[in-house]
């Protein structure tokens, strides 16, 4: 490494023992532990890292902070490339390997800085205004190349290959800010015996000390002692980014890029803070000044000057102009002529507090009062600036531009919740509103000016904090801090207009001639001006330009500063790392499927798996066919002819009991329930309040007082929770309790013309004879050690049987019944042929029970002609369930050879245009292996006349003729299942 | 990020919870076959502004479904009970 040449032989909080390269634009730079990217390529002599958004400007480093809008960066290549990353925040590690944004074919040469030169013609609108014609396509074809024009870095479009972690957290008092006033703060907190949480977004603590030479002693003290308590933690690298409902913080913490990272260690982990109260020690941040050329590389903030001095330990420029409109810049000023600069100030105040003054000339500075920068000279670094004072202007050499027209306190968060910011004219600032009594404001962001202040006020709120958790314990004072302070500025800076190239964004490009603009064209509002200008919507959010912007528009339009008003702050504070929020729930682990106890067995005997709502279940068997088209008919046809078993155990399952279950369930289902006789089952279907059908499934009568319910698989937990609800809320006086035991037991069906002789065979203690269990019966045994469920019903049509054994002997009984069942054929089945067994049955399902139809839609209002005090019964009599059109459930039969249906299609009748809704539509089809054509089930309008549909299905661009027939195409008598 | 205090449980975090609606509309009685009784029960709600009654089921603890005062300007909740009176 070369040694650098803005770098101070001593000084900073740097590790110089450890040097770490780095790459910029593919060029080899050094730096040390403790520097940022930013430090690092200034003290290596680059100032120009970047391109500005819209005209293509060179662009340096503006600050020391989060609030920088020039240097974004982009780091890291392929799929961990992160554009925009400021990199004033970015702390240098080894390897790191960044890029400057927004340039092509390179940074020094760049060909869209020719925008540069049309940026009277680029002011805010002009795009809307310019490319609005021929006609509205017009638009969307000019908007692909402005796109590409306009922008900051681009992300990768490759998975995020990166770990990430969310977790919540908990505290007594949660402090935002680990300068002076958080580390006062949480010193006192903790000591009063509270939990607590420093929450800092640097990698160091201090905030603004760490640029006091003055203050290193009392923040090394302080940090030894705060390390030292049992009861605080300090999280680095975390940017609290949200405030939310009951004093939550949303933070995100980037790891330490120097503790060896685990293989699946986060890279950033999101942490939800619950904190009892909150201490916002948020500081403050420096506003620019507005003047022409205030973008040029080699124009910062004075309080960033002074960080790079005195934190960094680099020497930013030899011969500096330090504009003012506030006395704090006359430090930066001290720390640069004793090391050696040359420095100018022009004070735009007519006077400066007078020891400050005599000090700087003796010091060797030249001070000019009353006196503005009128324009920056050079293009890719500052050559000098002209000065604009009483006796006119005069032009002055330089290598560095420091600016301060005042501060900002940094109040976004504790306006997250609606707490508007107040405007202070004696500040010329916005400080945080009124807050609720569990959050507190101290230090710089409330406001008040220099360190002393700081750790008072830390001292007071913190114990405040601790106090709203019921910590009262006794707080030792805080060390006292002597060190140079200075006061707030004496008179308001306001922006002169009729400057050209003067920004207030930095970032989104907005001058303020743009304001000029936007005001002249009656977007006054501050929201307005926003959203015209695209002011404050870059990546930084306007951090450094949002009060200057305001004040612009205040001093066009007369009136003042509070009446003109603030946009609204919203989460999050600085960007975030999208993946971070999601943590580990991303791919399947964003909603993870469910599998059953047979699963095992699925995969290994050549099921084809398909995620079916929160499960994964036999799609069909490899084989029964090459494909699913193939294979489902196959299935079918075996378990019409033979018999098949299909895995059941997803279908929700509900233990019912108590000497009033028959009387619940009498109400909850539509049907009625309360005849039903032990050992028996029955159909059932419930309803909504609404009187739409809610779900279906069957209930068997264990005993007089004992019920076991079948939900359908998707309803499962909604059904539950609604059985729930009608006996806590609706009748707490019936004597029922309900539980899930859709875990505990394992479900499979047999069905077919054999079915009953497997069965037979795999249980020979229980009689299947019609006479000993007919259809519609409830056996009850064991298998192995567990209890044993047999329940013949049938979904297929088939004499059919369910079984249900213990979730642990599921697979054992499978095979059981699969071995018991090898004499007779059987063969297992998935949930297509499930599927299509059940639409040639006419049997109605999810895609028929859509949350719309009523019990006489889908044919089934004979059900409950005679009943009355069921769930739903008032709301299903209303006049538009009877409506002449409305939709009911028909079969639809392929009447055209070769051709099929398909779900979804719209129903026509013939000769009408193919145009609109039609007259219902497909709910569900399926090849019938029996008739040998395409069936479905449908929605078709009541009063549509005549026995055959147009099926249009525009997808596709498919029509077929179909007829309209009984929904149930197989055995309408029922003799397969009951014979 | 609510935190509701179940009176089972303890404090839970909302996530564990299920919203279920307005715990001041009246539901008529089972048999009560009043069409307009049922259509400002299932359809009818005031939308107040302040303190507000509300269902909440914790699906992920006890099960039970409990009446929360909620304000709903500020989001803070000042009672939470068993919406299940509790038989002597």
């Amino acid at each position: 490494m070369t040694p650098t040449e803005k770098r101070l032989a001593s000084g900073g909080y740097l590790d110089r023992s450890q040097v770490l390269k780095f790459t910029f634009d593919g060029r080899q730079y050094a730096g040390f532990k403790g520097d940022t990217l930013a430090s690092a390529l200034l003290a290596s002599g680059v100032s120009l890292v970047g391109r500005s958004f819209k005209y293509h400007r060179p662009r340096g480093i503006l600050s020391a902070g989060a609030e920088e809008p020039n240097a974004l960066v982009t780091v890291g290549t392929g799929a961990r490339r992160e554009p925009n990353l400021p990199a004033t925040m970015l702390e240098l590690a080894p390897g790191l390997d960044a890029a400057s944004q927004n340039n092509w074919p390179s940074l020094r040469f760049d060909v869209q800085s020719v925008n540069s030169l049309f940026s009277p013609l680029l002011s805010s609108g002009f795009y809307y205004k310019t490319f609005m014609g021929p006609s509205r396509r017009a638009w969307m074809f000019y908007e692909y190349f402005i796109r590409r024009a306009a922008g900051l870095g681009k992300a990768t479009m490759m998975p995020d290959p990166d770990v990430y972690d969310s977790r919540d957290d908990f505290t007594d008092v949660a402090v935002v800010g680990g300068g002076a006033a958080g580390l006062s703060a949480a010193r006192a907190a903790a000591q009063a015996g509270a939990r607590v949480l420093l929450i800092e977004q640097d990698f160091e603590i201090g905030g603004r000390l760490l640029s006091e030479p003055a203050g290193a002693a009392w923040l090394q003290a302080m940090r030894t002692e705060l390390e030292s308590m049992p009861n605080l933690r300090i999280m680095r690298r975390t940017t609290a980014f949200g405030l939310y409902d009951g004093n939550t913080l949303a933070l995100i913490e980037d790891a330490d890029p120097f503790a060896g990272r685990d293989m699946g260690a986060a890279r950033k982990t999101f942490t939800l803070l619950h904190a009892q109260s909150i201490v916002f020690a948020t500081g403050a941040i420096e506003r620019p000044m507005v003047f022409a050329n205030n973008d040029r590389p080699g124009v910062m903030l004075n309080s960033a000057i002074r960080a790079y001095v005195n934190r960094y330990a680099v020497l930013p420029g030899r011969n500096i102009v330090i504009a003012t409109a506030d006395d704090s810049a006359y430090l930066t000023a001290f720390d640069l002529l004793a090391h050696g600069a040359r420095v100018t100030i022009a004070d735009a105040r007519p006077m400066a507090e007078p020891t400050l003054l005599t000090r700087a000339k003796q010091m060797g500075a030249e001070v000019h009062l009353a006196t503005n920068v009128a324009n920056v000279k050079g293009k890719y670094a500052v050559e000098g600036v002209v000065l604009a004072g009483k006796a006119g202007t005069t032009g002055v050499s330089c290598d560095l531009v420091g600016m301060s027209a005042g501060w900002s306190p940094v109040l976004h968060l504790t306006s997250h919740q609606g707490v508007k910011p107040v405007y202070r004219p004696d500040i010329d600032a916005f400080v945080p509103g009124p807050l609720p009594e569990t959050q507190f404001v101290a230090g710089a962001a409330t406001g008040s000016s220099g360190v002393s202040a700081a750790i008072a006020e830390g001292a007071t709120v913190g114990r405040a904090a601790a106090a709203v958790a019921g910590k009262v314990g006794t707080v030792a004072e805080a060390p006292a801090l002597e060190i140079e302070e200075t006061a707030g500025p004496t008179t308001v800076y306001k922006p002169i207009f009729g400057q050209r190239k003067a920004f207030v964004d930095f970032q989104m490009d907005v001058t303020l001639d743009d304001i000029q603009l936007a005001q002249r064209e009656g977007y006054e509002s501050v929201e307005h001006l926003k959203r015209y200008t695209t002011l404050g919507m870059g990546t930084d959010q306007g951090k450094t330009s949002n009060i200057n912007a305001l004040k612009a528009m205040a001093k066009l339009r007369g009136i003042s500063i509070p009446v003109a008003g603030t946009t609204t702050f919203r989460p999050p504070y600085t960007p975030v790392a999208i993946g971070a929020v999601a943590g580990r729930a991303r791919g399947h682990h964003f909603r993870p499927y469910r599998l059953t106890p047979i699963h095992d067995w699925h995969t290994a005997n050549g099921a084809q798996m398909l995620e079916v709502g929160l499960w994964m279940r036999p799609w069909f068997f490899e084989a029964s066919g090459k494909d699913v088209n193939a294979a489902y008919v196959n299935e079918m046809r075996h378990v019409r002819s033979a018999a098949g078993i299909m895995d059941i155990s997803t279908l929700g399952k509900i233990d019912i009991q108590g000497p009033d279950a028959a009387t619940f369930l009498d109400r909850v289902y539509a049907n009625g329930f309360a005849s039903l006789k032990v050992g028996r089952a029955r159909y059932g279907v419930m309803l909504r309040d609404d009187g739409i059908v809610f779900d279906d499934g069957t209930t068997t009568r264990l005993g007089p007082d004992r019920f076991f319910m079948t939900t359908s698989t998707a309803k499962a937990a909604d059904v539950l929770s609604w059985l729930e609800f009608l006996l806590d809320t609706a009748w707490p006086d019936l004597r029922v309790s309900v539980s899930s035991v859709s875990d505990e037991w394992a479900g499979m069906s047999v069905a077919g013309p054999e079915s009953g002789k497997i069965l037979a065979a795999a249980f020979p203690d229980i009689g299947f004879s019609n006479e000993a269990f007919p259809h519609m019966g409830l056996a009850e045994g064991a298998f192995r050690d567990s209890p044993l469920r047999i329940i013949r019903l049938s979904y297929s049509g088939e004499r059919a049987y369910e079984i249900y054994v213990g979730a642990s002997n599921g697979e054992a009984a499978w095979r059981h019944l699969i071995d018991a069942g090898a004499p007779y054929g059987l063969k297992p089945y998935g949930v297509e042929a499930l599927g299509a067994l059940r639409v040639e049955k006419g049997h109605v399902a999810g895609p028929e029970i859509d949350g719309r139809t009523t019990l006489s839609d889908l044919g089934m209002g004979r059900m409950v002609a005679k009943r009355s005090g069921y769930v739903g019964e008032a709301l299903s009599r209303r006049e538009a369930f009877t409506a002449a059109n409305r939709q009911r459930l028909v079969g639809l039969k392929c009447i055209e050879p070769g051709k099929r249906l398909r779900g979804g299609a719209l129903l026509f009748a013939p000769g009408e245009p193919l145009e609109g809704h039609g007259h219902g539509r497909m709910t569900s089809i399926t090849y019938s292996p029996e008739l040998d054509c395409y069936v479905g089930l449908g929605l078709l309008a009541a009063d549509f006349e005549g026995d055959e549909v147009i099926a249009s299905y525009p997808m596709k661009n498919e029509v077929v003729r179909a007829r309209v027939v009984s929904p149930v195409f197989l055995d309408p008598a029922g003799e397969r299942m009951h014979g | 990020m609510l935190r509701i205090d179940c009176p089972c449980c303890g404090v839970r975090d909302h996530s564990e919870f299920r919203y279920g609606g307005d715990a001041t509309a009246e539901r008529p009685a089972h048999d009560n076959p009043d069409l307009d009784a049922w259509y400002r029960y299932v359809y009818v709600r005031a939308n107040p502004k302040g303190l507000h009654r509300e269902f909440w089921q914790h699906v992920l603890g006890c099960r039970q479904w409990l009446v929360v005062e909620r304000d709903t300007v500020t989001h803070s909740i000042h009672s939470v009970n068993f919406s299940r009176r509790q038989r002597a």
